[in-house]
């Protein structure tokens, strides 16, 4: 690992003056940054430790909502009862991500910003080229083995595979995240690839994620986060979903509902065909299978990713019979 | 090379002062300055939970965490889960009698692991086990005497 110096930021101002120089790198739990440190593939020169920052790993439920402080670790916001009873998914989609002792080193703001898994991106020394490392140097995957590699949201310069779960839980509930008084919406904070897979997040130099907040529904009341994957525990999703559900008094009419995926895009993706599809139908399992398809309009499949396709359209259909009791 | 800096470590309820550069691991601080080979590296890059030790109580890795970021912490290794000579922690007992490793290089990891499973109160199944111990990976294989020596343990706790 390349070498760095580190400093203790006691306030959100001091983390701000401390990283704005180019190289300076925010450290919380670490777990993606250490990693990709020692990779090769990031080579921070200053590391600015935020996690003495007071107050900032609170949670707070209210009738209006959840607000989560930036440094709460996934461990304790995924055991959280309130979080439990009134967001399901987002506790689920926390404790299905990663291992014990990493839910209890990773912070929530830190993981909305891990990178991706892609292979070629992990692995500097043997792929030089890639476009989220090196702009314009081309991209390794392209050609190469792509059955982790996305099917949604792709480009022709990247098609690395959005990692997280939390974020896919939370696009689907039009969660914000806070960057002190700016206000960005969940599903806007992710960028896609397109031409400049460098850029991630819409995080300026300087810039940290203080808060995430997620409006309370009836949806996200009743929500499930499903995660399938080739082991059945500490693994990253071949395909999962994020699904809440609001029924009228007959118990059959779906009158909200709200899907976003995960492990095939390049982004945390929300479904909002899909949605209207079902917005006002019965919740049935043809016409939930048939709305399914719909989450995946417009994948291209780049050799053996294509699996994700009809699997990922699948999990969507699982996991809103599973929400609505019905399987 | 970033000047070393002076750094106190609380490991196993003593106060130990370092000089270490801010690059170095809470597991190279163990194993390389302090002796302290108990904590097993692995993968080194948070893949594989032989590096798990405690943090104020909580479980995490010690190959992703750097050494200047506990200071002022409370860390407990396997070193310290019993006092030399006394009786071994009911979990090491457990492996023990259950024969929970094979080659053994994964097991003060595992076991590590498991304390802090049982006292989080995840060891309520055979199920909820492997899940809650997925972190720790066994390249023998032992694992259902592994699932047998958390369930034991965590039955013998009240």
């Amino acid at each position: 690992m390349m070498d760095f110096s580190y400093t203790r930021a006691r306030s959100i101002d001091e983390a701000r003056d401390l990283s704005i120089v180019p190289a300076a790198m925010l450290l919380a739990g670490g777990t993606t940054l250490l990693d990709l440190a020692k990779c090769g593939v990031v080579e921070p020169t200053r590391l600015i430790d935020i996690t003495h920052i007071e107050n900032l790993d609170t949670i707070t439920v209210t009738d209006s909502g959840a607000a989560i402080g930036a440094l709460a670790k996934m461990s304790r916001v995924a055991d959280d009862p309130r979080i439990r009873e009134n967001f399901p998914a987002i506790s689920e989609s926390l404790s299905l991500a990663a291992s014990a002792q990493l839910r209890n080193m990773a912070t929530v703001g830190g993981n909305l910003l891990q990178r991706t898994r892609c292979a070629y991106f992990r692995d500097p020394a043997t792929f030089p080229a890639c476009n989220k490392r090196a702009p314009g140097s081309g991209c390794a995957a392209v050609g190469g083995v792509t059955r982790n590699h996305a099917v949604l949201g792709t480009s022709d310069a990247c098609i690395a595979t959005y990692p997280g779960d939390l974020a896919v839980a939370l696009v689907a509930f039009d969660a914000v995240i806070h960057i002190g008084p700016r206000a960005i919406p969940a599903d806007e904070f992710f960028l896609l690839p397109g031409a400049t897979p460098h850029r991630e997040v819409a995080l300026l130099r300087g810039e940290m994620i203080t808060e995430i907040t997620i409006p309370a529904s009836p949806a996200a009341r009743r929500s499930t986060y499903l995660k399938i994957r080739d082991r059945q525990s500490y693994e990253f999703a071949a395909a999962s979903a994020a699904v809440g559900l609001d029924l009228a008094p007959d118990g059959r009419t779906i009158t909200d509902i709200r899907i976003a995926l995960g492990g095939v895009a390049t982004i945390p993706w929300r479904c909002h065909a899909a949605e209207e599809a079902l917005r006002g139908e019965k919740l049935d399992p043809e016409t939930i299978a048939r709305a399914s398809a719909l989450a995946m309009q417009g994948a291209d499949a780049r050799g053996a990713n294509r699996y994700k396709i009809d699997l990922a359209a699948r999990v969507v259909a699982r996991a809103i019979l599973k929400t609505g009791e019905i399987s | 090379m970033t000047n070393p800096a002076t750094i106190r470590l609380e490991i196993n309820g003593r106060s130990h002062t370092l000089a270490l550069e801010p690059r170095v691991t809470l597991l190279d601080a163990l194993r390389e300055h302090l002796g302290l080979t108990g904590t097993k590296k692995g993968c080194d890059q948070g893949q594989c939970g032989a590096c798990t030790v405690h943090v104020d109580g909580a479980r995490v890795l010690a190959c992703l965490t750097l050494a200047a970021q506990v200071e002022g912490r409370a860390i407990t290794t396997i070193e310290g889960l019993s006092a030399p000579g006394a009786a071994l922690h009911p979990v090491q007992a457990a492996f023990l009698e259950q024969d929970a490793f094979q080659c053994g290089y994964c097991t003060p990891g595992q076991i590590m692991s498991a304390v802090a499973c049982i006292r989080e109160g995840h060891a309520a199944s055979d199920d909820e086990i492997r899940e809650y111990m997925s972190g720790n990976l066994c390249r023998c294989g032992a694992y259902p005497h592994i699932v047998a020596a958390v369930r034991q343990a965590a039955e013998a706790t009240p």
